[in-house]
């Protein structure tokens, strides 16, 4: 059976490069970094199989990788849709709208909190504070952060992310205009 | 207008890269260090600048430094803690973002003085697309010779390293962050040891926040003496402050230390005031874990004095009256903002960002966050908010790391100021409409019995 999952030469070099940041035997180092490189390569989440890849490329216990994968907000330990949406609902963005939003994209792409659209397209997350307070409210989609949100301007970027259709990850700046 | 030693030079094009940076004098005190100082020097400079940690805690940066362990043959760490997370705080996002090699240039100067031959940044995973900034500064550096082998000829190596976290509050906490830098899971270690004597890979380590990293750039630059000139006893030099909420003009501001609350939020050179011309309700004045105070003493102490933005200033009063300067959070509440509200939503982040080793705080958090919704939802008692009180008094000071203290907090200080609005929502439940009024103005020092 072909083996799923493999880094690309490319994201190997970058791992390979990476372990070389940290003293000889301390390569679980990298797990944090490599696990957002494993994210981005195979499908925008991190399955049994990715993460006992990954276990194997750094050499160390799949429940390593489990217990640190299943810790960190940022790793989706199921699959999500193409663009997930992270909109920030802590303090300084409630007050400024955050809610508004939040059922703004509810409304408008039939989903709620923690589902994605039938289409695959859209993943709606709420998440605590981005260090976005005073451009709140916000929401971050893959690497990029949408400030000072309107309804109008929400509306704007969900017509502009699907029309783009990529995939958006944290490694990568693909931010599309929403004015 | 005050002095700014950080964001001097931040609306100057180009400032980004090396070269504009280098224009603006970047780096000079790099040199100064290397050329002319010896590591022992550079530490006299930081304890006598009185500088104090930036990220929320406040401890003297030169004692921190002078805890470093020394040890033959032991490798020494330097990890700059960028994982700012505190809500309400975006300070280092802005300074990362904005001026990258101030931070380097710190970060070199300060590795050269505890003998640091590897030093990392480590920061928030969400904040990606900076920590790319901060690479391609890196790089820069790599490549002008600012960093690794024998820095600028003075025969010091340096390698400096951008790691990347994954979204977890709890990595700001020292020692939380050192286990995600070992690549598991952040929870806090028992101290001691501390990170001084045993830190990264069990070697001796200091973890300082970016902004304090930053600011011994200056130190350097012009003497620890004059930076103690600037700010107000303690409270030495300058601080950035992340101003939100219902303000006219929110955004990060590098202030003195001392700088009177009320001209920080209604002058033009800061805030500009309350948004649409409302009363100011209440402020957090140093990132979510603080005590909330109302507009009557957020802007007078209880003496009836100016209330100073220092951290002393913010602290008179104690917890009775008082707040913290902490991470320099500052969020504004206009009079129509729901107080019971927003320490919900609060609550709810400490319960999601608790890292789950004791009890206290793993349970109370939950517990504090459900009370809360069903208070707001019309479903609570009089005996909830005692309930509340009662939880947040028996998680204060019984957990490993401070993010017990940071959830207790803000719950105890709503109640002590403003227990009539949760006794609205008791009785009024969401169909509350008007939150203008619903606070003491003489605060209950101890609210329950």
């Amino acid at each position: 059976m072909e083996k799923k999952y493999q880094f690309s030469p490319e994201t190997m070099a970058v791992v390979q490069k990476m372990m070389g940041r940290y003293p000889e035997g301390k390569q679980k180092s990298a797990l944090l970094p490599v696990l957002h490189l494993a994210q981005a390569e195979f499908d925008g989440w991190l399955s049994a199989e990715a993460m006992d890849y990954v276990a194997e490329v750094l050499n160390i216990t799949p429940i390593e990788v489990y217990e640190v994968a299943s810790f960190y907000s940022m790793y989706n330990l199921k699959p999500v849709g193409k663009c997930l949406l992270e909109v920030c609902r802590t303090s300084s963005c409630w007050l400024m709208g955050s809610e508004d939003i939040v059922h703004h994209i509810e409304k408008k792409l039939g989903i709620k909190d923690g589902e994605t659209t039938a289409d695959g397209q859209f993943t709606l997350k709420t998440v605590e504070c981005l260090g976005s307070c005073g451009t709140a409210p916000m929401l971050q989609c893959g690497a990029d952060f949408y400030e000072n949100l309107s309804l109008e301007k929400v509306d704007t970027l969900l017509d502009n992310l699907r029309k783009d259709g990529e995939r958006r990850t944290y490694i990568k700046d693909q931010k599309v205009n929403m004015d | 207008m005050g002095k700014k030693l950080l964001l001097e030079h931040i609306d100057v094009p180009g400032i980004q890269s090396l070269n504009v940076y280098r224009q603006k004098g970047g780096y000079e005190t790099l040199k100064k260090a290397l050329t002319s100082m010896t590591p022992e020097q550079i530490l006299e400079e930081v304890k006598t600048s009185g500088l104090r940690g930036r990220g929320g805690a406040g401890f003297p940066t030169g004692l921190k430094w002078s805890f470093l362990a020394k040890p033959e043959g032991v490798a020494r760490y330097l990890v700059c803690n960028a994982d700012e997370s505190e809500p309400g705080t975006f300070k280092d996002r802005y300074l990362m973002e904005k001026i990258p090699h101030i931070l380097i240039e710190g970060m070199i100067v300060s590795s050269f003085a505890l003998g640091a031959n590897t030093s990392y940044i480590y920061i928030r995973g969400e904040y990606f697309y900076v920590a790319r900034i901060l690479e391609n500064a890196i790089a820069e550096a790599y490549e002008a010779g600012l960093l690794g082998k024998n820095i600028m000829g003075s025969g010091y190596d340096l390698d400096l390293y951008v790691q990347i976290g994954a979204g977890a509050y709890i990595c700001g906490e020292e020692t939380a962050l050192l286990e995600s830098l070992e690549g598991k899971r952040g929870n806090p270690r028992i101290k001691p040891p501390f990170p001084a004597i045993a830190g990264l890979y069990g070697c001796p380590t200091v973890v300082n926040n970016v902004e304090t990293i930053a600011a011994v750039v200056p130190i350097v630059k012009d003497g620890g003496a004059a930076y103690a000139q600037i700010g107000i006893g303690k409270s030495t030099g300058t601080k950035l402050i992340s101003a939100s909420g219902h303000l006219n003009k929110p955004g990060v501001y590098e202030i003195e230390l001392g700088l009177p609350v009320e001209e920080f939020i209604y002058s033009e050179e800061y805030c500009g005031g309350i948004k649409n011309g409302k009363q100011l309700k209440a402020v957090v004045a140093g990132g979510s874990s603080v005590p909330i105070l109302p507009a009557h003493l957020i802007l007078k102490t209880a003496a009836g004095e100016p209330r100073l933005m220092s951290y002393e200033g913010l602290a008179d009063g104690g917890f009775a009256t008082g707040t913290m300067l902490g991470s320099g959070g500052f969020i504004a509440m206009d009079e129509d903002s729901s107080i019971v509200k927003n320490l919900w939503t609060f609550s709810r982040f400490y319960h999601h960002e608790s890292c789950g080793q004791c009890s206290p705080c793993r349970e109370g958090t939950g517990w504090m966050e459900k009370i809360l919704h069903k208070i707001l939802h019309g479903h609570g008692t009089l005996a909830d908010v005692d309930l509340l009180w009662d939880i947040q008094s028996k998680i204060e000071g019984k957990t490993i790391c401070p993010l017990g203290d940071a959830a207790a907090w803000p719950v105890a200080s709503a109640i002590r100021h403003f227990r009539n609005e949760f006794e609205e929502y008791v009785k009024q439940g969401h169909s509350i409409k008007d939150v203008k009024h619903y606070y003491r103005l003489n605060h209950l020092p101890e609210p329950v019995n």
